[in-house]
């Protein structure tokens, strides 16, 4: 089976290429991208993307599958197919799951689980620490040799700064990151950011020094070891003038952000809606000008996704009791195109955090349309304008607070290892 | 004006306008409880449910005497005897008392925003009895009752408000209460306990009690909020006490005719000593006795709104 994706503009951060071009995918693999390629016998199926972007299927370094262990909160096979949809091919999912991905045996579940059921690539990330306790390192050889791409203790902070300084170093025996969680948990006994909305809500807050705090720490220790920081769902304007100041006189630090960000700010908790809730918390008006002017100016790398999907009763609660997160991996990319129609990147510049800069940082050999490289790419269109309906999730996680949005860009096709995974019914090309 | 609202949340969500409606309603409503027939048909044959998952002496009291001077019939749910303990949940329990018909429920919760979710879930109306650190609306709305009683006017106070101001939902309902009048707010204690940033909020913030309360017209004092953790945001009682207790010389330094309110209840020898809390200038019994009228007129005019 061959795929002829005709007169589209193929966007490739990594090359540079911007142009109206044809791509011809002849198996798994992407062989052609020229002008005008003729369809040259009848196993060729043939994709009109005139108008439409095409790009390299975009990669999320950050994503809660859940499984094993939370299966009605969101499933392998339920959580790619939501990712697919969204325009994501490569997604690295998170260790905390039940049991938590600290030993082989479950990067091996996780993996074969995905060969069998997933719409896109899966890759495990490791825990650093065993449990994730902050105690003692998990067997990160081994979790490495099963297929994980990077090791973090997501969802805290590895408290103890030597075992956190141990995990930095050791990682270097596989030159795979470590994604850091910031949060110094002592200062975040709370559920919405501390500023103007968390007095008027009342709601116990959490201050932005509790992520600042632990960037500027994890940063020193990173320095220490001399190995590479990844430190992931940046959400304060503190965080972003550390890391950028950080970044000059050290090469190896990298940070992410999520859309939640950069489209929504404490107001939105002000109605006690639990699907605000989300940790870090959505911050002030100022942080959020702070991410977009990090995204500009490539203090942040990578937008992740930090999907986090929830059943309905978890958070059909108090907002004190109800769970954080964001089910996000189908609304992430589009909301994201809001930065360019908003002057504040352009589409290449915003591809490239979807795309070449995770696939960089995870050593992956994806995120660009190349001849030769694997077919995992989207098509979609910057302008196509929809309301986003939970209802309509593929995702378990019903948890979205941008449910009821018009959002502007739409993933109309994926394509992973050359099969179409995911096809909008509003798609005739 | 008519009332419009069938809900009563918070006080941030009333405009000026409704606030003085409320006080206005509450002159007519006094009187009936200095009757010696203190029951009038108004409510004859509505159900008001008091569902409180946090102790309270006064505030349940003063509603179910409220409802009963108007004739509703009223229940009262506590956390201790109710579900609750059986792990039943807010929303579940919100739906089984809506399939009973009442037409209010008051809540008080210690979490914030639990009046607003129980609100999202049933037809009948809701009033906020206290939510967590967020609003108490009934008792802003007896203190400025009390004020205006006491002054004739809220306009054109100086307003001292004392102690655990993180922790206080009086204190956030009685600020969002009075900016909308020309008066000056001063927020008092230790920097602990007040939260970051209040000042955008239009309040004065001063740490030194004496200061504080230089010239004010109303001296409102609060409890620590033990049960929210507020011991931990001081040394020691003891050192509070030193620095933020309203002693009878401390009086002094506040106008002549200065009032001393405490929404209660009050930890004699802490934040307020005997002869502050029993003295001339107190009104605290006074407030108690107009939380009943307030919430007679809260209670009428959600009943008998205009839909």
């Amino acid at each position: 089976m061959s795929i002829l994706i005709k007169n589209g503009r193929v966007i490739d951060p990594k090359s540079g290429l911007d142009e109206v071009i044809d791509v011809f995918i002849n198996g798994n693999s992407i062989e052609k991208i020229d002008k005008h390629i003729r369809k040259t016998g009848s196993n060729v199926h043939v994709v009109d993307a005139s108008g439409q972007i095409v790009a390299p299927g975009l990669v999320d370094i950050h994503a809660h599958l859940r499984e094993p262990g939370y299966e009605w909160k969101e499933t392998i096979m339920t959580g790619t197919m939501a990712a697919a949809k969204g325009g994501f091919t490569s997604v690295v999912c998170m260790a905390n799951t039940n049991p938590v991905n600290d030993n082989k045996s479950v990067t091996d579940y996780i993996i074969q689980k995905a060969q069998a059921e997933a719409s896109c690539r899966v890759f495990p990330c490791g825990a650093i620490t065993k449990g994730l306790k902050g105690e003692e390192l998990s067997e990160i050889g081994e979790l490495y040799e099963a297929g994980i791409v990077a090791i973090s203790d997501d969802g805290k902070s590895v408290r103890n700064s030597a075992v956190l300084a141990k995990a930095f170093e050791y990682s270097k025996l596989f030159g795979i990151p470590v994604i850091s969680h910031c949060e110094d948990e002592d200062l975040s006994k709370g559920y919405v950011h501390e500023g103007r909305a968390s007095i008027l809500s009342g709601l116990d807050a959490i201050p932005a020094i509790a992520e600042e705090l632990i960037v500027s720490r994890d940063i020193a220790v990173a320095k220490y070891a001399d190995a590479a920081a990844h430190l992931t769902h940046i959400s304060s304007a503190g965080s972003i003038n550390i890391i950028q100041h950080a970044k000059k006189s050290y090469k190896k630090i990298t940070c992410d952000t999520c859309c939640h960000y950069f489209s929504l700010t404490d107001e939105a908790t002000l109605g006690f809606d639990t699907n605000t809730k989300v940790n870090p918390p959505l911050r002030g008006k100022e942080d959020m000008e702070a991410i977009k002017e990090g995204l500009r100016n490539n203090t942040i790398d990578i937008i992740a996704t930090d999907h986090a999907p929830h059943e309905a009763s978890s958070k059909d609660v108090e907002f004190d009791i109800a769970t954080f997160g964001i089910s996000g991996i189908e609304t992430a990319f589009a909301l994201s195109l809001a930065l360019v129609h908003d002057g504040v990147i352009t589409l290449p510049e915003l591809l490239r955090k979807f795309t070449v800069n995770p696939a960089k940082l995870l050593k992956l050999p994806y995120g660009q349309i190349a001849p030769g490289k694997l077919a995992d790419l989207i098509i979609f269109n910057t302008d196509r304008e929809w309301k986003v309906d939970r209802s309509s999730f593929l995702s378990k996680g019903k948890n979205s607070p941008f449910h009821g949005w018009t959002v502007k860009g739409k993933n109309l096709l994926t394509i992973v290892d050359g099969k179409i995974v995911y096809k909008d019914s509003s798609f005739k090309g | 004006m008519n009332w419009t609202k069938k809900d009563l949340l918070g006080i941030a969500e009333l405009s000026k306008e409704e606030i003085l409606f409320v006080l206005d309603t509450t002159e007519s409503f006094k009187e009936i409880s200095q009757r010696d027939i203190k029951k009038v048909p108004t409510l004859r044959g509505k159900t008001v449910i008091t569902l409180f998952y946090e102790p309270s002496t006064r505030t349940r009291t003063s509603f179910e005497i409220a409802a009963k001077r108007l004739s509703a019939d009223t229940i009262n749910i506590s956390a201790s005897t109710s579900s609750y303990v059986k792990g039943e949940t807010l929303k579940d329990t919100a739906k089984n008392l809506e399939a009973m018909s009442p037409d209010v429920t008051i809540i008080r919760h210690s979490m914030p925003g639990a009046p607003h979710m129980l609100a999202r879930i049933v037809d009948s109306s809701v009033i906020n009895g206290g939510d967590g650190a967020h609003e108490h609306p009934t008792q802003a709305l007896l203190d400025l009752f009390t004020m205006r009683e006491k002054k004739g006017t809220v306009d054109g106070l100086k307003i001292a408000i004392v102690g655990d101001i993180i922790h206080s939902r009086v204190a956030r309902s009685n600020i969002f209460a009075l900016r909308h009048f020309d008066s000056e707010i001063v927020c008092c204690g230790p920097p602990t306990m007040l939260p970051p940033h209040i000042e955008e909020l239009g309040v004065k913030v001063e740490y030194n009690l004496k200061k504080a309360i230089r010239n004010a017209d109303v001296i409102m004092m609060l409890r620590i909020q033990k049960e929210r953790g507020g011991v931990t945001y001081i040394p020691s009682i003891k050192e509070y006490s030193k620095f933020f207790g309203l002693s009878k010389e401390l009086v002094a330094n506040a106008k002549k005719d200065v009032i001393i309110m405490h929404p209660g209840p009050m930890n004699r020898g802490v934040e307020i000593m005997d002869d502050v809390a029993d003295g001339p200038y107190s009104v605290i019994l006074e407030q108690v006795e107009n939380g009943v009228a307030v919430r007679m007129a809260i209670l009428y005019l959600l009943l008998g709104r205009e839909t």
